[in-house]
C-alpha cells in the first residue's frame, strides 16, 4: 500500500473512531465515570506526594547539627574543620560563626528577652563560635555527627558539643513515614481502579463489537485489514482516555478554586494547600500529559485485548 | 482463473459424527467464464463459496484462485485475497446506516482509495447495475433487486477479476431477479469471470452457459449450455 492510501486509510480509521465513540456515547459514559476517578485518584496522590516533598524539604532546611567550639580553639583550627566537614558528602552546606558573630546571632535571636542579652554582655560573651552543619537529607544528621565525633574534632569543642534538634527529627521522620505510607496507599489504590477501569472499558468494547458484528462480518468479507476493523475501536478507547483525563484535571482545578475562596486556608493538617495550588499551576500542562497518557495507555491496551479477544480472524 | 482439486470439507469433530459438506471436488473455471453452480439446498453450494473466499479451510484438496494458492495462504494476507474476489450474497450483505453511495464507497474506503477516486469511480459503476440517481437512498427505501444490484456495484467497484454471486436472486421476484441477472451478464462481458450460485431452474435454462450440478457433496455434472430441472 502507498504512504498516500496508509496515511488516508489512518485518517478514516481515527473518522470512524470518533463517529463510533459518539454513537456509543451511552455506554461510554460508564467507562469514562471510573477512568476519570482512576485519573483523579492519580493526580491528587502526585500532588500530594509533591507536596509532602516540600514539606519535608523545608523542614530539613532548617535542621542543622551543631558543633560549639572551645576558646582555646584557633580560628584556622576552625577554619579546617568546616573544609573537612564541607567535603563531607552527607553534608549540604556549613556555615561558621565566631565568638563575636554567635554573640550577635545570639542578642538577635533573644532580643525580646532583655534580661538574657544583658546577663550574656555582663559576662563577657560566654557564647562559643559555632559551626553550623546543614544536612543533604535528613537520615545524614547520624553521619555528620559520627565526623564531629571523631578524637581530633571532639577535643576542639565544648562538651554539650556536636548537638542538634531531636524533636524536630522525629517530627520529620513521622511525616516521611505518613509520605511513605500515602504514596503505598496511592500506589494500590491507583492500580486498583486502574484494572476496575480497564475490565469495564474491555466489557464497553465487547459490547461495542457484538453490536457492530454485521458490519464487522460485511467489513472482513469485504476485505478489510485487521488493523482497519481494530483501528476504530481503539481510537474510541484512547478517546475515553483523553476526555477522562481533561474531566478529572478540570475537577481537580475547581478543587483548588472552591478551597482557596471558600477556606482560604493555608494549610490542611500536613497539607499545605497553597503549595499544592501552587505546584497545580506550575506542572499544570506536565500534569495533563501525564494524565492524558495514562488515560490514553488505559483504553488503548484494554480495547487490544477486547479486540483480540473479541475479534476472532482466524478461519476455520 | 479458478481451481478446486479434489477438495474436501468435512464438519464435525469426530470420525463417527463427521459429514462431508464436500467430498473430493474438482472444478476448472477459466479466465472469463460464466459458470453456473446449481443444486438443491444442502448440496454444499454454500459451502463451496466459502471455500473459495476463504471464510473455511477445506479439511483436503487443493484450491488455487487467480494464482494465489490457498495452502499458502496466511490469516493475514486473507483480506488481500478478499479484495481481489468479488462478492455478492443472497441477503445483500449492505449497511443499514449507509446510503446507496456510501454502501459502494465503503468497499473502497477500507483499502485507502482517496476521496477524489471515489467521487469518480462509485457514480460510474452505479450506472453499470443502472442506479443512477440513486446515490443518496437509503437500503430500506430500495426494493430487493436494487438492493441486490448495490451488493453488486460494491462487488465489482474494485474491478475484481472474479464475481463470486452466492443465491443473488434468491430474495427476489422474477422481474428483479432478471435484472441482476442481466447485470451480471454485463460484467461478464467487460471480460470478469462470473461464478453464479442458484436454484432457480428458469434462470439457469434461459442463460444457456456452463452448469455444474452439485448433488450430494459431489459433482454430478458439469456441462456446457446444459438445461436443469429443480
Amino acid at each position: 500500500m502507498s504512504m498516500q492510501r496508509k496515511m488516508t486509510t489512518l485518517g478514516r480509521i481515527f473518522h470512524t473512531g470518533t463517529i463510533n465513540f459518539m454513537r456509543n456515547i451511552s455506554l461510554a459514559v460508564a467507562a469514562m465515570a471510573v477512568m476519570v476517578v482512576t485519573l483523579t485518584i492519580l493526580l491528587f496522590s502526585l500532588i500530594t506526594n509533591a507536596t509532602f516533598e516540600n514539606t519535608i524539604a523545608q523542614i530539613t532546611d532548617k535542621i542543622s547539627v551543631s558543633a560549639y567550639l572551645l576558646d582555646t580553639t584557633t580560628d584556622d583550627q576552625a577554619k579546617n574543620l568546616v573544609k573537612e566537614l564541607e567535603k563531607n558528602p552527607a553534608v549540604s552546606h556549613v556555615t561558621y560563626l565566631d565568638k563575636a558573630h554567635a554573640l550577635q546571632s545570639y542578642i538577635k535571636q533573644n532580643k525580646d528577652n532583655q534580661s538574657l542579652v544583658t546577663a550574656a554582655a555582663e559576662a563577657g560573651n560566654p557564647i562559643p563560635a559555632t559551626i553550623q552543619v546543614y544536612p543533604r537529607d535528613l537520615n545524614e544528621v547520624g553521619n555528620i555527627k559520627t565526623a564531629l565525633t571523631t578524637p581530633g574534632n571532639v577535643k576542639l569543642q565544648t562538651p554539650g558539643s556536636p548537638s542538634y534538634n531531636g524533636d524536630r527529627k522525629q517530627a520529620i521522620d513521622s511525616i516521611t513515614h505518613a509520605t511513605n505510607v500515602l504514596r503505598r496507599i496511592g500506589i494500590v489504590t491507583v492500580i486498583v481502579f486502574a484494572i476496575i477501569c480497564a475490565l469495564i472499558i474491555f466489557n464497553t468494547i465487547q459490547m461495542a463489537i457484538f453490536n457492530r458484528r454485521d458490519e464487522i462480518t460485511i467489513m472482513r468479507l469485504l476485505g478489510a485489514s485487521t488493523n482497519y476493523i481494530r483501528g476504530p475501536f481503539i481510537v474510541e478507547s484512547a478517546i475515553y482516555g483523553l476526555l477522562s483525563a481533561v474531566f478529572s484535571i478540570l475537577i481537580i482545578n475547581s478543587a483548588f478554586l472552591a478551597s482557596s475562596n471558600a477556606l482560604q486556608a493555608s494549610s490542611l493538617g500536613l497539607l499545605d494547600i497553597n503549595y499544592a495550588s501552587q505546584y497545580f499551576n506550575t506542572h499544570f500542562w506536565q500534569l495533563l500529559t501525564v494524565q492524558i497518557a495514562i488515560g490514553i495507555l488505559i483504553g488503548t491496551v484494554s480495547s487490544v485485548i477486547a479486540t483480540r479477544r473479541y475479534l476472532k480472524f482466524k478461519t476455520k | 482463473m479458478i481451481l478446486l482439486d479434489r477438495v474436501t470439507k468435512t464438519y464435525g469433530k469426530t470420525k463417527d459424527d463427521a459429514t462431508p459438506s464436500l467430498d473430493r471436488i474438482s472444478i476448472h473455471v477459466e479466465p472469463k467464464e460464466f459458470v453456473i453452480v446449481v443444486g438443491q439446498s444442502g448440496a454444499g453450494k454454500t459451502t463451496l463459496l466459502k471455500l473459495l473466499t476463504r471464510e473455511e479451510r477445506p479439511t483436503s484438496g487443493k484450491i488455487i484462485i487467480g494464482g494465489i494458492d490457498y495452502d499458502k495462504l496466511k490469516d493475514k494476507d486473507i483480506p488481500l485475497l478478499r479484495r481481489k474476489i468479488g462478492v455478492v450474497f443472497q441477503d445483500f450483505k449492505l449497511l443499514p446506516n449507509k446510503n446507496v453511495f456510501e454502501n459502494v464507497a465503503f468497499a473502497l474506503e477500507i483499502v485507502g482509495v482517496s476521496n477524489r477516486e471515489i467521487k469518480h469511480t462509485v457514480p460510474k459503476v452505479l450506472d453499470i447495475v443502472n442506479l443512477k440517481g440513486k446515490e443518496k437512498r437509503m437500503p430500506r427505501e430500495l426494493s430487493g433487486g436494487e438492493r441486490q444490484r448495490v451488493a453488486i456495484a460494491r462487488a465489482i467497484v474494485r474491478q475484481p477479476r472474479i464475481l463470486i454471486a452466492d443465491e443473488p436472486t434468491g430474495n427476489l421476484d422474477p422481474k428483479h431477479a432478471w435484472d441482476v441477472i442481466k447485470v451480471l451478464e454485463k460484467i461478464n462481458r467487460y471480460g470478469t469471470t462470473v461464478l453464479l450460485t442458484t436454484h432457480n431452474e428458469e434462470i439457469v435454462n434461459k442463460l444457456k452457459r456452463r452448469v455444474i450440478t452439485i448433488h450430494g457433496g459431489k459433482v454430478a455434472s458439469d456441462r456446457a449450455n446444459a438445461k436443469y430441472k429443480a
